[in-house]
Formats: C-alpha cells, structure tokens, sequence
C-alpha cells in the first residue's frame, strides 16, 4: 500500500476565478523511500495540491470530493486539530522563499527547537542537542554558530538547509517540497538538491517535490507527474516520461526547456556599439551612523558589445550583473571607469540617454504601472522627446504588431495581460525609444518554460529584422546558450571568463565557470 | 474600480456609514428650502423643549432660534468645514510628503523634521494660536484646522513614495527619459493615493470635531450656524435644558460616524488582500 494516496481529488477555487476547479479528478500516490515530482506551469495546480494534503490552502479553497490516504487516515475529512498534529510530525513541508518562512526576529535555534517543544515532551537539554544534531545533518558549516543566528545572518541556501532541518526533524514520513530551489543560486540550488536526495535515502521518507523546471525533475526525480490546468495529464518513472513522454503538453514543455549547447556562431560586426572599460561601483551606507560596510559591486569590469550581436552577462546573485546592467542605463552613478555608446560616454541627462539605451526589466508583473494604459505608457517616452502625441500612438501600435500582440490592446490595462505578454508590452516600450542598445535584465525568468521559449524567439526575431544589440542579463546559463552571440561570466564583481558562448561553455578555462556549468541540473538525461 | 465599487457595496457597515453620510448631505441641500429664514435669527420664545411647540419641532435655544433650522444649515458649515480643511491638509501632505519620499537623503530629512516638528505641537493649541493671531471668520478657521492636520497625510504619501519610487515600472520611467515631475505625478501618485484616501476621511472627522471645539469655547465664528456654536450656546444651560447641545451633539457623533464607516469601508475595498476574502 502507498505511503500517501490522492484518490479522485476535486478541488473547487473561490467563485470569479479564471477557472471552476484548481484540481479535477487528481490521482497520485507515492511510496516510502520515493521522491514524486509534480511538474507543471504556473497556473497548473501543482502547488495546490501540495497545499491541499497540509490544509494550507488559500481563502475560499475547499476540497470538493475524494480523498487523501495518509496510510489509514484520510487528511480530506480529517478535524482541523488532528490535522494540525499531523503537520510537522508525520508530514513536513518546505517552502519556496527562505527569506520569509523563517520568523526575522527569532534566533532558528529557538525556532528548530518549536518542533520537539510543539510535538513532544523532552527537556530542553534533549531538545537543545536534537537541534545541534538536525543542523550538522543539514551540513551547516558551524552549526552551534547557526543556532544562535537570526536569519538575516544565513544566505538564502543556508537558510533553505535550516528550513529542511525543521521539516525533518520529527522524522516525519512525508516531506512536501514546494519549489525549494527556486530562490536560489545554480550552485547552491545543486547542493540543496543532492542534500535532499541523501537525507530522503537514509531515512527512507517520501517526498511529494513540487517544481516547474525539468532540470531539477532529472536530477531529483524517481517518478513524474506531469500537471496541465488542474489535471494530471502523464505520470510514470522519471526516465520515461523525460525520454520518451507520451503526452502532447509534456512533449511541448520539454521541447520548450532550452539546451546548453549553443548554436553554430554568426558573423558579428567588428564594431564595438557599447564598451565599459573598468567599470567601478560601490554601494555606501546612507546616513550618519554608517554601521555597514561599504560593498563593493563593481570592481573594474570591462565589456564590449558588438553591433547587431547579443551580449550574455551570467553569474550568481550578487556577481554585480544586475548593477551592471543599471550603470549602463543611466539608472546608477559609478564611480570609476567609463561607459561609451556608439562612441561617445553615456550622457548623464535623461533624455539624451534614453535614445541611446533602453531597458527591459525582470518583472513582468511589476514593470508596468498598473493604474495607466499600456499604450500610454509605451508612447510616454518618444512623446516626452517631443514627438506628437498621434504619430507616437501610431507608432506604439506598429510595435504592439512587431511585438505579436493586437494593436486595439493599447487601450488596456496592465493586469488584462498575461506574464508573457507584459513581457512583450516591456520590449515594445524599450524599443519606442529607437535605442542604440537594449539592456535586458533577466527579461524571461519570471516567466514559464513555454512562455520563455516564445520571449526568447521574440527578441531573437527583433534582432534579426532591426539589428538590435543586446546585453542579457540572466543567471540561467541554458537561456544565455539559446540567444548569445559572446559571453561573459561574472563572479564577485569581476569578469573572470569571456568570449564567445561557444568557446566559453564547450572549454571553459575558470574553475568558477566550470562550476557554474556543472550545476546546471538535468544535463544528465536532458541533453548538455 | 468597479471592483472596489463592488466590494464596498457589499460591506454593510461602510454602507451604514455612506447612508449616514449622505443624509447630512441632504439635510444641509435642503437647509435653504425647508427653512428660508435666518436660521440666527429671533424665531420664538427662548428654551423651548422640543415638541413642546409644534412650530418648532426640536424647541429653540436660549437665544430663542429655532434648533431644528439651525441643525440644518449647520450640516452644511460642518461638512463645509470638514471637506475644505480636508482638501488643505491633503493637497500640503501631499506636496510634501511626495517631495520627500521620492527624493530621500537630505530633503527627506529636512521635509520630516519640519513635519516632526509639527506633530510634536499639539494640534488643537496650534490651531488655538493661528485662531487667534488671523482672527475667528469661517474661512479662517477652516483653512487653520487644514494648516495643523497635514503631517499625518505627509508622513504617509512619504511612506508609499519611498516604497513605490523603486518600483520597476518608475525606473522604466525614468529609462525613457521621463522628468520627475512625470514620474512623481503620473507613475507614483495614482499608485501612492489608496490609503492617503483613506485617511482624508479621518482628517475630515477630525475637522469637524476641531471646529466644534474651537465653538464651544466660542473662539469660532460667530456669525454662522455651525453645530459647534450650538453646543456652546447651551453650555451655560447644560444642567437643566440639556437638549440644547445634545441634539447637535448627536449630529456631530452620527456624522463622524458615517465619515469613519466610509473610511473603513473605502479602506478595506481599496485594499485588494483584503477584498479576496
């Protein structure tokens, strides 16, 4: 018999949502000692069924019909007291963001030690060596420092290690994970991934692994439920469905999942349209009392777009890329080094640079004013430069077609726009300006698979027809492969590898790219 | 908009409060029909008891004037009073509380200081002093209370401008070459006004109940019907004909009544975390 069993399960969302149910008709079940991902977009459901086995689901969610066997016991119909001493001893969950699901004002000793305090009777002597004991299983570099630390003294994997500790702390026989590794870095993320993988080993716990990328499904994976809108469309052992996937959408999504290998490189104009030569920025505390030291972003970067061609910028949070990116919109001082545009150094005043270098922002969610029409808001620009309000409308509209979207969608706003294409109105307001250079910043990984591969296809169309030169921010080294022309790799503020993307990610000569390459996860069985 | 339309209506203690707020409304449109004469002026025998006179269904104040005729045309001093000082206290908040937030670092810090310095004076004395020094017309004392009821609307509109002005969609502004005047007018405030909203509708509770005070020490003006100078007119017969300053006093609680339901209500619709429930 399963360790968890979802029989039947339906459902039903809060009336004025886009759909009737969350969840139709889900089947599923996982045996001890086995990790099942459940895949899937957003919107798909897969976090809702995560939540739906804790009873964590948001307002207005209810369960509409079938069960939820955990051995004997079914969590659907269960009293919400009974359910609540279930949490944490028997079934466990970890979250997405580690940055909030751990309290900022307690120390994650006193946090950890909730669990045996919660659960059980032991003393506090017993209950202070469990916790010592769940954090150097976690791997905790000095874990008696980590347990008196607050939070905010942990780095996002760290934090993510404390947060599995807790989870596995009453041994429980079930561990959800819900997108654990989605907040962190390649590397870390790679580490936390193995780290789970061992722990689920030695214990023989069970993992419900909730996720939306198929890299991790074939480093992690013993079995794959793949979800579409609230349905479970394929399930089966990780290496059929990866392989050989019989569904249509699982198909479509792992066509969609871009592969590292770059493709054959073109010819590239020799003439340089932006150079930065030794760029510098440090970040100073503001105020009287400068209790933080200063950080150093920047420490001497140099890099040159070609015309016409697409500039990479990979590395890890907190290589400096994203400052990188804002120096050369003019959106931040430096404080050394220099930054051309086609020839001349970036003006400071606000007009003339916005001719010469335009901006396409991460969040497709955030980077449109939600009270102002989109066509407003892509017209802003060139009508403040002096153009007439029409003949600016006009040309908004011809982009909104350039950009695959209905130019009658000017008049909206921006919450009637899908993820994709608020990323689309984003590139067709960075291009109203005519620049010399578009600086994307990780423009596609807020998006999902299919939607990015659509986003990326987009940009490498509009480079083709207008010439555009690109400087792409990304930290996803599978994304960098499908669009670069060259690449450079950031670490701590500096460059430490550049060239071209196929010289850089087919040899790379830095130990630091060479690990970066080595963490992206799935190359195994999805292809390098 | 129409989802906050929505979520309002379904609210019935912000409707309680919009009904409330709406029948003062009325009584002060229909003040001039109902009761063409002075309201001031000398209608009857003094102190009579409501229902005491068919003429004078609510009695009359020690002056002999009609209190009925009085609550009426107060309605309309009183949300005069409230709305006007309003507007003062939110468009000077406002400026300054944008200004601040948008700009930070030093700005910010003198613009705070010099609200600081503001809030740390009590507002009903302040009020007491510029009542006194620019004397006790209406004008003046409504454009008085707006002057000492702005900080708290500039400490806010600061507190959604700090937060906002680094939002992506205003970097994106900016990118494209736009001023700060755009980007504070046009990107940050429509985004930023929400809960200053919200708050207007305590700022106006807090007028009304200002000017009554300022009336019932009879330092308000006195040539106008407000409800203030009602209650103060009867303070000196409070023990015995009491309904002379309890009849505008209910006036008073219910109106302020109505503008705070309408503040919560505006509140909770406004706020879309909590209109998901």
């Amino acid at each position: 018999m399963s360790l968890l069993a979802i029989e039947d399960l339906t459902v039903a969302l809060p009336k004025g949502a886009d759909r009737q149910h969350a969840l139709t008709r889900v089947s599923l079940s996982i045996e001890a000692g086995e990790i099942l991902c459940v895949v899937g977009e957003s919107g798909s459901g897969k976090s809702v069924t995560a939540t739906t086995i804790m009873r964590l689901m948001a307002p207005g969610v209810r369960v509409e019909s079938g069960r939820v066997m955990l051995g004997e016991t079914d969590l659907a119909s269960l009293p919400d007291e009974a359910l609540r001493r279930l949490r944490g001893s028997r079934i466990a969950m970890v979250f997405q963001e580690p940055m909030t699901a751990l309290n900022p004002l307690m120390a994650v000793g006193d946090q950890l030690a909730e669990m045996w305090r919660t659960h059980t009777e032991l003393a506090a002597d017993a209950i202070a060596a469990r916790s010592l004991a769940a954090l150097k299983e976690v791997a905790l570099p000095d874990p008696e420092g980590a347990l008196r630390a607050y939070p905010h003294e942990l780095s996002g994997g760290q934090r993510q290690r404390v947060m599995i500790a807790m989870a596995l702390a009453l041994e429980p026989e079930l561990l959800i994970c819900d997108e654990p590794t989605t907040a962190l870095d390649v590397t870390t993320q790679a580490q936390i991934l193995t780290l789970i993988r061992e722990l689920q080993q030695r214990r023989g716990t069970a993992v419900l692994f909730i996720t939306h990328d198929f890299g991790v499904v074939a480093e992690i994976a013993d079995r794959v439920a793949v979800m579409q809108q609230g349905v479970v469309v394929e399930q089966g052992s990780a290496e059929q469905v990866l392989t050989a996937p019989v569904h249509e959408y699982t198909r479509r999504l792992l066509a969609a999942v871009p592969g590292l290998r770059a493709p054959p490189p073109r010819e590239i104009s020799p003439e340089a349209v932006l150079e930065i030569s030794n760029l510098q920025k440090t970040y100073r505390p503001a105020g009287i009392f400068r209790r933080r030291r200063a950080a150093r972003a920047l420490d001497g970067v140099s890099v040159t777009l070609r015309r016409g061609s697409t500039l990479g910028i990979v590395g890890e949070s907190g290589s400096g890329k994203s400052t990188l990116a804002r120096c050369a919109v003019g959106l931040l001082g430096f404080d050394g080094g220099e930054i051309r545009i086609a020839g001349s150094p970036l003006p400071r005043a606000r007009q003339a640079a916005a001719h010469l270098v335009q901006m396409v922002f991460q969040d497709p969610y955030a980077s449109l004013n939600p009270r102002r029409k989109v066509g407003d808001q892509v017209a802003q620009g060139p009508i403040a430069a002096g153009t007439a309000r029409a003949q600016a409308m006009a040309e908004a509209a011809e982009l909104f077609a350039l950009v695959g979207l209905e130019p009658s969608a000017l008049t909206r706003f921006p919450h009637e726009f899908s993820g994709g294409q608020r990323q689309r109105i984003g590139i067709a307001r960075a291009l109203a300006m005519k620049p010399e250079v578009l600086v994307a910043d990780e423009p596609v990984s807020a998006l999902d698979v299919s939607v990015q591969a659509q986003v990326l296809e987009l940009l490498r169309g509009l480079q083709a027809r207008l010439g555009l030169s690109i400087l792409f921010i990304t930290h996803d080294l599978r994304v960098a492969a499908q669009l670069c022309d060259e690449v450079a790799v950031m670490q701590n503020g500096l460059v430490v590898e550049a060239g071209t993307i196929g010289q850089v990610f087919e040899h790379p000569s830095h130990a630091y790219t060479q690990s970066l390459l080595a963490a992206v996860p799935g190359r195994g069985m999805l292809g390098g | 908009m129409r989802r906050a339309l929505a979520a309002y209506a379904r609210n019935p203690a912000a409707l309680l409060g919009a009904v409330l707020v709406l029948m003062v409304l009325g009584m002060g449109l229909a003040a001039p029909l109902l009761f063409p004469q002075d309201p001031l002026g000398l209608a009857g025998r003094p102190l009579q008891w409501p229902g005491a006179n068919p003429r004078f269904p609510l009695g009359t104040d020690p002056s002999g004037r009609d209190i009925m005729a009085q609550l009426f045309h107060g309605a309309r001093v009183s949300l005069l009073i409230g709305f006007v000082a309003t507007l003062v206290a939110s468009a000077i908040g406002i400026a300054i509380g944008a200004v601040a937030g948008f700009y930070g670092g030093w700005v910010d810090t003198l613009l705070m200081r010099v609200t600081e310095a503001f809030q740390t004076l009590p507002n009903f004395l302040l009020l007491l002093v510029l009542v006194a020094v620019f004397g006790s017309h209406i004008n003046t004392v409504t454009i008085a209370i707006g002057l000492v009821s702005w900080p708290p609307v500039a400490r806010l509109t600061r507190a959604e401008f700090l937060t906002l002005r680094t939002r992506e969609f205003v970097s994106a502004a900016r990118v494209q070459g736009l001023g700060d005047i755009h980007l504070m007018l046009r990107e940050v405030l429509p985004n930023a006004l929400p809960p200053v909203i919200v708050y207007a509708s305590v700022v106006m509770a807090v007028a009304i109940l200002l000017e009554s005070a300022l009336a019932f020490l009879q330092l308000s003006d006195p040539n106008v019907p407000s409800w203030g100078n009602l209650i103060g007119l009867g303070r000196n017969v409070l023990r015995v004909e009491w309904y002379v300053s309890a009849i505008p006093g209910v006036a008073i609680l219910l109106t302020i009544l109505g503008v705070s339901l309408m503040g919560q209500g505006l509140n909770d619709a406004l706020n879309p975390r909590i209109t998901g429930k």
